[in-house]
């Protein structure tokens, strides 16, 4: 346990010092959400019904381009090595390093939500669900993403094929999540299922990320 | 005949070479019989008209790209947990059929969808998966060929079939919750109503032929990737720097 907590704060302290890690993410949200207004128009009711399929969808992307972040780096250096030599579970620190992108790539951008919500005009009934949602379903996306990043190490020119594997993982979180946020919005009762079900689907990547991502990483340091 | 034993890549060659030219005769004749009643010897629907005749062409390489999936994704399975190279040759070899089955079916459905729904694609959920599913294939391809080390490409594209199959029924019931928000499933339901035998008979056929095809294919490519490596090993017996080769 001390390992993992010791793995996540030292991810947390390369992120926040080296790379302005947190900062790149929400700075690539804000800038990828504002591609998207620009794309659709002015129009407040159309931004309106954008808003939440946007936002998760910007959201997925930041996780998609910072899933390099996760390994790559400790690849390169070797601290790689040294963590599969004395790791009891790889599984765990893969774990762990999730979290770590999680809280470096998914929680930045859930902070910046609100506020980028606000320029696509969201109705205040909005915010509490898409949060909620986001809250929910984001770490979904750091831990198949691992599975994806593991894969790409041995890759050459990674980030392509790495979202090409990811992607389809993806689908189902991207799915309940706005399906969740927009439910929640207009009140349907199929807010409770659909957040209850995106939960499900983090709890299932928590299980499957950390086994496949860490089969991967012990392949590609043989 | 324990199946093990096929899992030496001899005596697998001594029992595909045998075989793999019946496989493929069989094939074509299953094929050309099956189109010859889905085109001349079968009703045209009393709703759909002619547009019908695609169905025996698409229905059956939509199953085909359930079926070689599943297959891809259990001779990954095997290939991984017992370390089979003809196991993983096999889930190589399987991939771009299955792949293909798939671009089939997409692109049929999307033939027939112009006529009966008036577009060429709808977001429909049965549509939509199968599209996943073809973005796993390709994810899965994308890992064989950016990777030089056959042995790895191996045990790593394994994890990365056996991940996807994982997911697929989690994507499908995703895609159909999604898809009941969006369209009234009424539209859809034209392919609801029971079959009749006279329709039946073309469609069996056809996906006989379509499994029969898949067969004759995966032995063929399973040889063909056999014999490239030993090739490849010859080559690097031979340890002759390429160089050199070609200055002769």
């Amino acid at each position: 346990m001390s390992a993992f907590l010791a793995i996540v704060r030292r991810d947390l302290a390369l992120a926040f010092r080296a790379g302005g890690g947190a900062l790149q993410s929400m700075t690539f949200f804000a800038l990828a959400a504002l591609i998207f207004a620009l794309a659709i128009g002015p129009e407040p009711a159309l931004l309106q019904g954008f808003a939440a399929p946007v936002l998760w969808a910007v959201a997925l992307f930041a996780a998609v381009v910072s899933l390099d972040r996760l390994f790559q780096a400790d690849f390169e250096d070797g601290s790689l090595d040294t963590m599969i030599e004395t790791a009891e579970f790889l599984e765990l620190q893969v774990l762990a390093k999730a979290l770590a992108h999680w809280l470096t790539a998914g929680l930045p951008v859930i902070a910046a939500t609100p506020a980028i919500a606000l320029l696509f005009n969201l109705p205040p009934e909005g915010y509490a669900p898409l949060l909620a949602s986001l809250l929910v379903g984001t770490p979904a996306l750091s831990l198949f993403g691992a599975i994806g990043a593991a894969v790409g190490l041995g890759l050459r020119r990674a980030s392509i094929p790495m979202a090409i594997l990811s992607a389809p993982l993806y689908a189902p979180t991207l799915i309940f999540g706005v399906n969740a946020a927009q439910a929640g919005a207009s009140g349907s009762p199929e807010y409770a299922p659909s957040l209850l079900l995106l939960g499900a689907i983090s709890l299932f990547s928590a299980l499957l990320g950390p086994i496949a991502g860490a089969a991967a990483i012990r392949l590609n340091m043989s | 005949m324990n199946p093990f034993e096929l899992a030496n890549p001899d005596r697998f060659e001594r029992f595909a070479r045998p075989i793999a030219l019946p496989v493929s005769v069989l094939a074509a004749a299953l094929i050309g019989v099956g189109l010859y009643f889905a085109l001349f010897n079968s009703p045209p629907d009393y709703q759909q008209g002619e547009t019908v005749r695609i169905m025996y062409v698409h229905v059956p390489a939509a199953w085909m790209a359930l079926m070689c999936y599943t297959a891809l994704a259990v001779s990954s399975a095997v290939g991984f947990i017992w370390k089979h190279p003809l196991a993983d040759v096999a889930a190589r070899s399987t991939a771009p059929i299955g792949a293909v089955f798939t671009a089939v079916a997409l692109v049929t459905g999307s033939l027939w969808g112009k006529p009966m729904w008036g577009a060429w694609w709808a977001w429909d959920a049965r549509l939509t998966s199968v599209l996943i599913l073809f973005f796993l294939y390709l994810g899965y391809m994308t890992v064989w060929a950016a990777i030089e080390d056959k042995a790895r490409a191996a045990r790593l594209a394994a994890i990365v079939a056996i991940v996807g199959f994982v997911n697929v029924p989690i994507i499908k019931f995703s895609v159909d919750w999604w898809n009941s928000l969006h369209q009234p499933a009424s539209v859809l339901r034209a392919d609801g109503a029971t079959i009749d035998s006279a329709m039946l008979t073309p469609l069996l056929l056809m996906g006989a032929g379509y499994m029969t095809l898949f067969a004759a294919l995966l032995i063929a490519s399973m040889r063909n990737e056999i014999a490239a490596r030993r090739l490849s090993r010859l080559d690097a017996a031979a340890e002759r720097p390429i160089s050199t080769v070609r200055v002769e």
